[in-house]
């Protein structure tokens, strides 16, 4: 069987074997101890040619419920927002995506000006000074900025709300292990975090505390009062933001945060089962030369003339390895691009209104859903485009009777806060029309 | 000779925009009925305001100053630049992968999670190993994960004192980096002449301490660890575990497996061997195998098969928990399962071969004309020296800013640090002869250069949209962002 692939023909092999005086391959392979070689056949499926094979992986998307086909009311750290068509052209360009990390900037200037522009934009964005190159995801962007606080104030305890992303927290506590920091949850009261608690549970030995704003509940948190704390006990802000919101909230600079993460997924990057989407991170001036991962930086060349680098290298892994807070190598590059093209598409304008536009289809949608008998808001806070609500019957069952009507409904609370039964978590964004939400609601009512 | 390019920011006027969004369809909620007016924003975001065709025109020729595997020869040591299918692209947009969300119920993704399952499987096979997590998102946090899974079993042995990863001094640098944040000490084993694992050296350093070895084989300088059954020997009777960094995996399909050679964890970059695209620096995909003993800690959940089909396992009490937020980085796992179907058993055997029957006919035509350290058969790279030039004054990086002149990407340069001068070289199997010949010429012509002209070396490269850029600067007086006046 030819394979497309591979572009050596018979003819080349045994003129390549000639130069180097062998009979055949096998006799590359003879440093291979004989007890270690492989000598069976992998057991693997056989190959399929391309019609086939297109035919097959058709076959396996077709039998996922994808939201061309049905309306998806979840969130819960994933959002559908529409993406630009110009943001797949531009990841499209090969020169990008068949690319590896820019070391040699002379020929890789167009990612390192991407890059350095998406710094940028999220510094404006988030209110901060200085923004790496991306992380893998919001979540693990999270972790990375705990480990960051630790080696900042050479203290090791995390206070981390209950309300910030559960998947998060779950990440944070196996890297927490790995870097002997202690991580104490703070629990919520009414939908956001209990600043009393929190007060409590601060102490001269906190390194960070650690907020998601809008919370994982979709609620505003209260920034000025959570800063007070941190900065009062000498421990660092860390805020976790939803850029889209951002459009309308006061940015976590403002407030004094030292590190803001988040992930840019709402920014032109599909859910795609959840990733790949990309971690962004950014720090006070203070913290530059402590932020993990790559960043850009801007210089000259030999002409004079305005350039691009990969800088602060002797934060990397390869320089100081052994003293090494981070091992994080690849990121994210290719989504921190669709981002910046996203965040210029939409621009300065677009920006705040698309988050206006989300804002007004979730107001809309909460009141609307809880007109509906037996449902109820379950929190009463400022939010921004999710929020919860308590049903009157458990939610994996109502999800399974909105399937039927083509319907992806809102997360289960109860996956993660025994707490809450009976509670959905919904979003609404810019994707949703006011037909589908009426119509949610219609489904709802007509079940009551 | 060099031009610069504008920032999106510097072509950005008041009033234009690239995007149309659509009117609300819904009653407007007043702003200060949602949101308290003290968290509000008092000014927007200055983000770039330009049309849709500069959006285009800019970004077009910001790809024009990139250079990819699809814009010419890419022999990046260890990085593996082979080529990446376009198919890939076109099945990871399809609706069904792209557009779909993490948390929706088990039974609308059936799909997706039996890729998943399936590819855990074809992974497990191809390195030897029981079972295989998806879930970290790249090589370095396959490392971590895989040395967090190796300290939760020392310790459910009750073996707390186990805190030292041995690492070769020819390691990739995320080795000891990723020991470190599994909160461990690293600690070298030296190479010896022949470019490989001292086995002595190994005796001195392996201890009642050692949790495990990290070792890449073919290691970076692209030979094989002949010695690795006496290596793993040596670990396991000194109660450690042996760590495979799959990072040069490319040399091994259907040849050699990590699992016989005696591993007990491996990694493989779905970004190298299975050629999803490395995006300019990511998203990579750094799927982690393990051998039954590990099992009960892999980070959860699994995708396993029951009878009413796919679904998630987080029934594994002893695990380290999560390492990354939802399943991994789906998108890179349907490219390299879409790879894996257009090769099948015999065609992923024949990539390595051909990888490295490259990587010798490269090494062979041009060792008379450069230092080779280690002249004996190579896998899937090689490692040369440019000692000889740079006793004419011409070091590794001029070559490698020369090459640039000719549309080629530098080899990896001045790594693995144990040797000097050093150019490592990864052909990969997707390159022609013709290319690999043309690769041959332009090498002998710099290298001639050298010893006749060498300014015209020292003071590449000519002709690239920018000259050598001053990176002494960019770190001493970092500017890391566009600000507005």
């Amino acid at each position: 069987m030819n394979f497309r692939y591979l572009p050596m023909t018979e003819e080349d092999r045994r003129e390549m074997l000639d130069v180097l005086g062998l009979d055949s391959v096998d006799q590359l392979f003879q440093d291979i101890p004989e007890n270690i070689r492989f000598k069976g056949r992998l057991d693997i499926p056989e190959p399929m040619p391309e019609p086939v094979l297109t035919r097959h992986m058709k076959r396996l998307a077709g039998s996922n419920a994808s939201f061309d086909r049905y309306t998806s009311f979840l969130g819960a750290g994933t959002y559908e927002h529409y993406i630009p068509s110009v943001v797949n052209h531009v990841i499209s360009r090969s020169e990008f995506y068949t690319a590896y990390t820019p070391y040699q900037p002379e020929i890789s200037q167009g990612e390192l000006q991407a890059i350095f522009e998406f710094q940028s934009m999220i510094c404006e964005l988030t209110g901060m000074e200085v923004a790496n190159s991306s992380m893998y995801d919001g979540a693990t962007a999270l972790a990375e900025a705990a480990g960051v606080a630790s080696a900042a104030t050479r203290k090791r305890k995390i206070l981390v709300s209950r309300a910030v992303h559960p998947e998060a927290r779950a990440i944070l506590t196996t890297q927490a292990k790995g870097l002997g920091l202690e991580v104490v949850e703070i629990t919520c009261k009414d939908g956001v975090t209990d600043l009393e608690e929190l007060e409590s549970a601060g102490d001269a030995a906190t390194a960070a505390v650690i907020i998601q704003s809008p919370n994982f509940f979709g609620n505003v948190e209260d920034l000025a009062r959570v800063e007070q704390i941190a900065h009062a006990r000498r421990g660092l802000l860390i805020v976790s933001t939803n850029p889209v919101a951002l459009g309308l909230l006061k940015p976590p600079g403002e407030y004094g945060a030292d590190i803001v993460v988040g992930d840019a997924q709402p920014m032109g990057i599909p859910a795609q089962f959840g990733g790949p989407h990309c971690g962004f991170f950014a720090v006070t001036r203070k913290l530059m030369r402590k932020v993990p991962g790559r960043i850009v930086g801007q210089t000259r060349d030999e002409d004079g003339v305005r350039g691009f680098v990969l800088t602060l290298q002797a934060r990397e892994q390869h320089i100081r390895r052994e003293k090494a807070t981070s091992n994080i190598c690849s990121n994210q590059a290719l989504n921190a691009l669709a981002a910046a093209v996203w965040m210029t598409a939409l621009g300065k304008q677009g920006l705040r209104e698309l988050a206006r536009l989300n804002l007004n289809k979730a107001h809309y949608a909460r009141k609307r859903l809880s007109q509906v008998p037996g449902v109820t808001p379950l929190f009463d806070r400022p939010f921004f485009n999710e929020f919860a609500l308590r049903l009157d019957r458990p939610v994996p069952e109502v999800n399974q009777r909105l399937l039927q009507g083509n319907i992806i409904g809102g997360y289960d609370l109860a996956r993660d806060y025994p707490e809450w039964e009976n509670a959905m978590l919904v979003a609404v964004t810019d994707m949703r029309t006011k037909e589908e939400i009426d119509g949610l609601a219609r489904i709802l009512e007509g079940w009551a | 000779m060099s031009e610069a390019k504008a920032l999106i920011f510097e072509m950005s006027k008041p009033g234009r925009i690239a995007h149309s969004l659509p009117e609300s369809d819904v009653p407007e909620t007043e702003l200060s009925d949602a949101i308290p007016e003290e968290m509000l924003r008092t000014s927007p975001a200055e983000l770039p305001e330009v049309s849709e065709l500069d959006l285009i025109r800019h970004y077009t020729e910001l790809s024009r100053r990139n250079h990819g595997i699809d814009n010419g020869f890419y022999p990046l040591g260890s990085c593996t630049m082979k080529y990446n299918p376009k198919i890939h692209e076109d099945v990871a947009r399809y609706p069904g992968f792209a557009q779909i969300h993490p948390y929706q119920p088990e039974e609308t993704v059936q799909g997706a999670l039996q890729l998943m399952y399936e590819l855990q499987n074809d992974l497990a096979e191809i390195t030897g190993m029981d079972r295989v997590t998806l879930q970290p998102a790249a090589g370095a946090q396959g490392e971590w994960t895989g040395l967090m899974m190796i300290q939760a079993y020392h310790e459910s042995r009750g073996e707390t004192g186990r805190n030292k990863v041995i690492v070769p001094d020819s390691a990739h640098g995320t080795n000891p980096a990723s020991a470190t944040v599994a909160g461990f000490e690293a600690v070298t084993v030296k190479s010896n002449s022949e470019g490989l694992v001292s086995v002595e050296d190994l005796k001195q350093v392996v201890g009642e301490d050692t949790a495990a070895l990290m070792l890449t084989n073919p290691n970076t300088l692209g030979l094989f660890e002949k010695d690795i059954k006496e290596i793993a020997d040596i670990v396991h009777e000194a109660g450690g575990l042996l760590y495979y960094d799959g990072a040069n995996a490319n040399a091994i399909l259907g040849k050699s497996r990590p699992g016989d050679m005696g591993f007990d964890v491996v990694h493989l970059n779905l970004h190298k061997t299975f050629t999803t695209p490395h995006g300019g620096g990511g998203p990579g995909s750094g799927p982690v195998g393990v051998k039954d003993v590990l099992v009960p800690f892999l980070p959860t959940p699994l995708v396993e098969k029951g009878d009413e089909g796919y679904y998630f396992n987080y029934d594994f009490p002893r695990t380290i928990g999560r390492v990354k937020g939802f399943h991994g980085n789906f998108g890179m796992l349907v490219r390299a399962y879409t790879y894996i179907r257009t090769m099948g058993p015999d065609g992923l055997r024949q990539v390595s071969e051909d990888a490295v029957l490259n990587a010798n006919y490269l090494m062979k035509r041009l060792e008379p004309h450069f230092d080779l350290p280690f002249p004996q058969v190579c896998k899937h790279e090689f490692v040369l020296s440019g000692n000889r030039q740079k006793k004419l004054g011409v070091r590794t990086l001029d070559m490698a800013k020369r090459l640039l002149d000719f549309g080629i990407h530098p080899p990896t340069v001045y790594f693995p640090l144990i040797v000097e001068e050093c150019m490592m070289i990864e052909p990969t199997e997707t390159e022609s002869k013709e290319t690999l010949d043309r690769f041959v010429d332009v090498m002998i012509r710099i290298a001639k250069e050298a010893e006749e002209d060498p300014e015209t070396v020292q003071e590449a490269p000519h002709h690239t949209p920018v000259k050598r850029l001053d990176e002494v600067t960019a770190a001493r007086k970092p500017v890391l962002r566009w600000e507005s006046d």
